[in-house]
């Protein structure tokens, strides 16, 4: 199995998401995945651009969409986009480009003209998780699985925009896949209804405390409902959930206590067995800790 | 006649549409009950099933002028007759190899299951045909015209001989 | 029947009559019309051509008919409307004139010209085209006979809810034989499932149960449940049909319905209840609900012990037999490893046991269980029958009607009619996931309240929570679902504005809990519709306009700790509101069944784009279908209430009364002839014809058209090499003048 790779580049995979770039690669090197990065890609256009010029946006995301046919020209391009933004932004392109053909199709693909870019529309863009449910599986996973996580209780926090709008993968309202996944790795996974509420995206750094509402809502509830740690998917989420935890508590007047926040391929490592430094673990700022032996001491059920 | 225009910009598609009367019939009065607008190129003749349309109707409409022929039929399995729609299918397959042969661009012959309660699609349909059948430009064909003025109908189809399609 | 004045013109002497209509502005606003009828003056053999505002008014008819009479006109064209809404009615013009009548043909200048077209100009052209189209084609028409055929006059109705019940009843009471098919074991369908009906809140049971005891009993309706239509053959009046009977694995000729059996069954108890909708459990056989009709039990193989383990367990207590320590021992293992699935340890240890002690009930038991799981079901059998256990049930019935062996039968029936009443199935709440049904125990279907709120269902009448004692003290329903959504039906399912009303004001009445409707749009139209709605605001009943966003157990303070909080936004208020509540109702929305395309298919009609069966006209033919003697019932052709039901029913029966009580169908006459001095006896067309009624003449070597067989598609005379064979009212030579009128002009 081989997927083109886009690190993506304002907060996530080479700059503030560095733990789930290394978590990323060492699980998928455990499970026989080859990866290719994207060569030359760019800005996948999010935030800032879809927000204030949608074609712009559009048209930086299909460059690195026009980009993977060009890098695989004899079969399917995969693109993996590990950031639940990047994810999004790029599979809006692709609909909007087949559903809206008059409007952005045609001069999205003659600005790639332009730049000597074809673009047919057979890129296809993936997300890690989808990957790892869908084409590996839960067998194989299970199989790799070394140091089982039984007795964690895991909030899987899926956020608003890896299933949303064009569910993908999973189901829109209620997803399980990465539930699904935290089983297959022995933990035990937490029914809770805010898995893909907003966690305040990057209003935390514009209207903080609007941003960090919305943050401490997630953060709360899955205290509330004893979770040990709240695995994300993206590393906005888990920037707005990890590190201003600190804030977040002392404006809520230690409304909450210390919470980890992981990428849910660290946790996929761990009990995989691969070691923490190559996953990331030091890079935490709440620092998580798993000893089965306690667990199992405070009774599991 | 179409044949003879020449500038592709005024061109207007002549495209004759035999649909078979169970099913794409039927969808396109649902399109004109449901007031689906579309492209006024397509001329519709009624047959009871897509299995009567004989191939030689289909070129006697690109003698006539037609720029385009386009057959409705009932979705596989859904035929009324059981599997007329079948035959057509046979029968439309050849007679598409032997277009390319005499230099017509097989997209000047289009088959398309459209069932009663498609309307839509034969709106759709009619549409995508006469765009695609606008950027071909008119059917060329160098057919010695018999000579007959508009007034008196030529009784040149009969009796009917097979040669063109055996 | 015959016209007195029949002319026979052929094709000599050609005077063609175009009539082009305008449709009050229907055609007249798009086609120019005046335009039309110039064009038309100069065609070939048209001799008169003219325009009125309704030519299907007695008016314009008239103008035909004078001009025929007056010698003016032989052929006629009419530029109108589809010929499937109005060729019959010209025909009839053109015979009352005096010729005829398939000297006359039609040109669709209404949904193929102006309906669909945007510019005047391109709409008058094309009308031009198909007026000359039809001009060409007449000239060639024939003088033809119309064709006769008798009708089966038995009736067969598939469905048996109150749509079915209602046809079958209908047509029974008119002296006809009514076959009706159900597949579940017993007739009633969703209505049996209600406890009260809107907006009269009247019993359900009581007025379907009376219906249902009449089916049973009408010497003119053969009930058949448990049954399935297998194949449908034939044509209008003629039909040959399928029925097959599945496995009831119950006589239900001699059935009593004591019940017997089912107190006698000690199999598994905690089966969901189809009929309560799994909100209580049943045992393998039972009675699917006590005023099942016909009041016959029924075995599900899928958990009957004869089925699942190759037979009832023995009573060991009575006629176990002396096993030493030691084999007692071998046996706890030989169990233990049956448990553990280990089949052939268990098989080595029974083998052991048996070699001593032979006869031992509950070894030989398990030593059948064994085989049995081992696949050796012979041998299974041959064991049991020495372990002598009789199935409960077969012991306990008094008239010997358990049949553990019933196989599936097949009947064939000849009818006239179909009606088709196959109804609708709910939409499954689950498939919105954001109102959490399955996730949150106290998220409840409508049709689970219906079953609560029923007298008969598995409460008693009383509404609790899914703990089953817990009585709510606030409700929210939820409207919509599964409705007027793009992500799943776009469509309104129209009976769920009312019902959710019925199950609010039940639910108040039982329980004075405080009831919220999440509604987007209140629909309620119908007699009496409106006043109920206006009764449940005046009882205290909370109306929210705004669909639900959510249903969500994150709870925000402490009077929602506990409770199922919707979140909506209340768009009169205009802000979002959160909502506690002890339960939630979904007001599901109405769905084809499952299986309606191959349903649809069976029968060779037409379905919607959701599933719906498709009537042949949405105003004017709303029960018939595009197969002649198919008619439609009920809710399979769109969602629809009781009422409207019931109304249809009668409409289906009333049109396949008015089929088989005439005794003949007129058919087209559009079927094939050979032309004899053309045909070379090649014998292509008779491998072609579906309907074998294309056959060789042994004497003349040739192809000779059986005209009753063939029902007019034309595959042969496309194929035939000569051009011997030819289609009435479709010759060859009638679409090529059809070719060349509709390209030689415009």
């Amino acid at each position: 199995m081989s997927y083109l790779y886009y690190p993506g580049c304002c907060c996530s995979m080479k700059a503030s998401g560095k733990a789930y770039e290394e978590s990323l690669m060492a699980v998928l090197k455990k499970l026989g995945v080859t990866l290719e990065e994207l060569k030359d890609w760019n800005c996948c256009g999010a935030t800032m651009y879809m927000a204030i010029d949608q074609m712009q946006a559009f048209g930086m995301a299909s460059r690195n969409l026009a980009l993977a046919e060009q890098q695989c020209p004899n079969k399917t391009p995969e693109l993996m986009a590990p950031c639940s933004a990047c994810y999004v932004v790029m599979n809006k392109t692709k609909h909007f480009i087949e559903d809206y053909k008059e409007q952005v199709g045609t001069p999205i693909r003659n600005a790639l003209k332009e730049a000597g870019f074809t673009y047919t529309g057979k890129t296809k863009v993936r997300h890690p998780l989808d990957i790892l449910v869908n084409d590996i599986g839960l067998d194989k996973i299970r199989q790799h699985v070394k140091k089982p996580l039984k007795g964690l209780k895991v909030a899987s926090y899926y956020g608003c925009l890896l299933v949303r709008p064009y569910s993908e993968f999973d189901d829109v309202h209620y997803p399980r896949s990465m539930d699904n996944l935290m089983e297959a790795l022995g933990a035990s996974s937490l029914e809770w209804p805010l898995k893909t509420r907003c966690c305040g995206g990057s209003m935390t750094g514009t209207v903080e405390d609007a941003g960090l509402r919305l943050s401490y809502i997630i953060l709360n509830e899955a205290e509330r409902r004893g979770a040990d740690v709240v695995v994300t998917a993206c590393p906005f989420c888990q920037t707005n959930l990890e590190c201003f935890q600190q804030r977040i508590q002392r404006k809520s007047k230690g409304g909450i206590s210390d919470l980890p926040i992981l990428f849910f391929t660290q946790l996929v490592g761990y009990a995989m067995g691969i070691p923490e430094r190559e996953l990331g673990f030091h890079r935490l700022f709440v620092p998580f800790h798993f000893s089965p032996k306690q667990v199992v001491t405070e009774g599991v059920e | 006649m179409s044949n003879s225009q020449s500038k592709p910009s005024d061109f207007t598609p002549r495209i004759v549409a035999f649909f078979c009367n169970w099913c794409t019939y039927t969808a396109s009065d649902l399109a004109g009950t449901a007031r689906m607008t579309y492209a006024p190129n397509a001329r519709i003749i009624r047959v009871m099933c897509s299995g009567r349309i004989d191939p030689q109707f289909v070129m006697a409409a690109y003698r006539n002028g037609a720029d385009g022929v386009l057959i409705g039929g009932c979705h596989p399995g859904d035929c009324h007759y059981q599997e007329g729609n079948y035959k057509c299918l046979r029968r439309i397959t050849l007679l598409k190899r032997m277009l390319s042969q005499l230099g017509i661009e097989s997209e000047r012959l289009r088959l398309e299951w459209i069932s009663a309660s498609e309307g839509d699609r034969v709106q759709r349909v009619v549409n995508e045909m006469t765009m695609q059948i606008k950027a071909l430009g008119p059917l060329k064909l160098n057919i010695p015209q018999p000579e007959h003025s508009h007034a008196v109908p030529t009784q040149s189809h009969t009796p009917k001989s097979k040669e063109v399609v055996s | 029947m015959k016209d007195q004045h029949v002319h026979h013109f052929e094709h000599t002497d050609v005077k063609v009559g175009v009539y082009v209509c305008h449709c009050g502005i229907n055609i007249a606003s798009k086609v120019n019309v005046h335009e039309v009828v110039e064009f038309a003056k100069n065609l070939p053999n048209v001799t008169v051509a003219t325009e009125y505002k309704f030519m299907c008014s007695d008016a314009g008819q008239d103008i035909i008919v004078q001009d025929i009479r007056s010698g003016k006109v032989n052929r006629v064209i009419v530029a109108s409307c589809s010929p499937l809404m109005h060729e019959i009615t010209f025909r009839n013009a053109t015979q009352h004139g005096g010729i005829n009548p398939y000297f006359f043909q039609m040109a669709n200048i209404r949904e193929h010209v102006s309906w669909v077209t945007a510019e005047k100009e391109d709409a008058t052209v094309k009308a031009k085209a198909l007026v000359a189209a039809a001009v060409h084609r007449v000239s060639k028409h024939t003088s033809l006979e119309k064709k006769y055929f008798p009708v089966n006059p038995n009736v067969l109705v598939v469905g048996g809810g109150i749509a079915g019940i209602q046809a079958a009843l209908t047509i029974a009471n008119a002296g006809k034989k009514v076959y009706l098919v159900e597949r579940e074991p017993t007739i009633g369908g969703h209505m049996a499932k209600f406890d009260k009906t809107f907006p009269t809140l009247d019993c359900a049971a009581c007025i379907l149960t009376p219906k249902m005891s009449q089916v049973r009993s009408h010497p003119n309706i053969t009930l058949w449940t448990y049954a399935e239509v297998e194949n449908v053959s034939g044509y209008v009046g003629n039909f040959t049909v399928q029925v097959k009977h599945k496995k009831r694995y119950i006589n239900a000729d001699t059935c009593i319905g004591c019940k017997a059996c089912v107190d006698a069954c000690i199999g598994p108890e905690n089966i969901p209840d189809e009929f309560n909708e799994g909100l209580s459990y049943r045992k393998p056989v039972y009675m699917p609900f006590p005023q099942a009709t016909p009041s016959v039990v029924i075995i599900d193989e899928n958990s009957c012990y004869h089925f699942t383990k190759g037979g009832c367990p023995p009573d060991f207590s009575s006629k176990n037999g002396h096993l030493s320590p030691q084999l007692q021992s071998l046996l706890r293992r030989a169990n233990e490893c049956f448990e553990l699935r280990d089949f052939q340890e268990t098989l080595k240890l029974t083998k052991e046991i048996l070699k001593s002690s032979p006869e031992h009930q509950e070894t030989l038991f398990l030593h059948a269980q064994t085989l049995y799981q081992l696949g050796m079901i012979n041998e299974a059998t041959e064991v049991m029958r020495n372990v002598m256990v009789k199935e409960r049930c077969v012991a306990a019935c008094p008239k010997g009607s358990v049949d553990l062996y019933q196989t599936e039968a097949i009947s064939e029936i000849q009818v006239g009619a179909i009606i088709i009443a196959t109804g609708f199935k709910t939409f499954q709440g689950e498939r919105t996931t954001q109102y959490g049904y399955k996730r949150y125990p106290n998220v409840f279907t409508s049709l689970e309240i219906e079953r609560l709120v029923n007298a008969s269902g598995p409460t008693g009448g009383e509404i609790v929570l899914r703990d089953g004692k817990t009585k709510p003290k606030s409700v929210a329903i939820l409207h919509c679902v599964g409705s007027r959504d793009l992500h799943s039906n776009r469509y309104c399912s129209r009976v769920c504005c009312m019902y959710s009303l019925k199950l609010a004001h039940l639910i108040k009445e039982r329980t004075g809990a405080e009831v919220y409707n999440f509604y987007i749009d209140m629909r309620t139209p119908g007699k009496g519709y409106e006043e109920f709605y206006e009764k449940l605001c005046h009882e205290n009943v909370h109306f929210i306009r705004g669909r639900a966003a959510e249903v969500t157990d994150w709870v925000l303070s402490k009077a929602e700790l506990g409770k199922l909080v919707v979140r909506a936004e209340d768009t009169l208020l205009g802000m979002v509101r959160r909502v506690p509540v002890d339960m939630v109702v979904l007001s599901v929305g109405l769905e084809p069944q499952t299986d309606a395309e191959e349903v649809r298919r069976k029968f060779n009609i037409s379905c919607s784009k959701e599933g719906w069966f498709l009537e042949r006209h949405p105003k004017l033919a709303p029960v018939n279908t595009f197969t002649d003697g198919i008619f439609l019932a009920g809710a399979c052709q769109g969602p629809k209430d009781i009422p409207d039901t019931v109304a249809q029913a009668g409409a289906a029966a009333a049109e396949a009364l008015a089929l088989i009580d005439i005794g003949y169908v007129e058919m087209e006459p559009n079927t094939a002839f050979i032309t004899e001095e053309n045909c070379s006896g090649c014998r292509i067309c008779v491998a072609l014809c579906p309907y074998t009624a294309i056959t060789t003449d042994p004497v003349k070597l040739i192809s000779v058209v059986n005209p009753a067989l063939c029902k007019g598609c034309g595959t042969c005379v496309a194929a035939c090499p000569s051009g011997a064979a030819q289609q009435n009212l479709f010759t060859d030579e009638q679409i090529f003048e059809e070719i060349e009128g509709v390209l030689e002009y415009v």
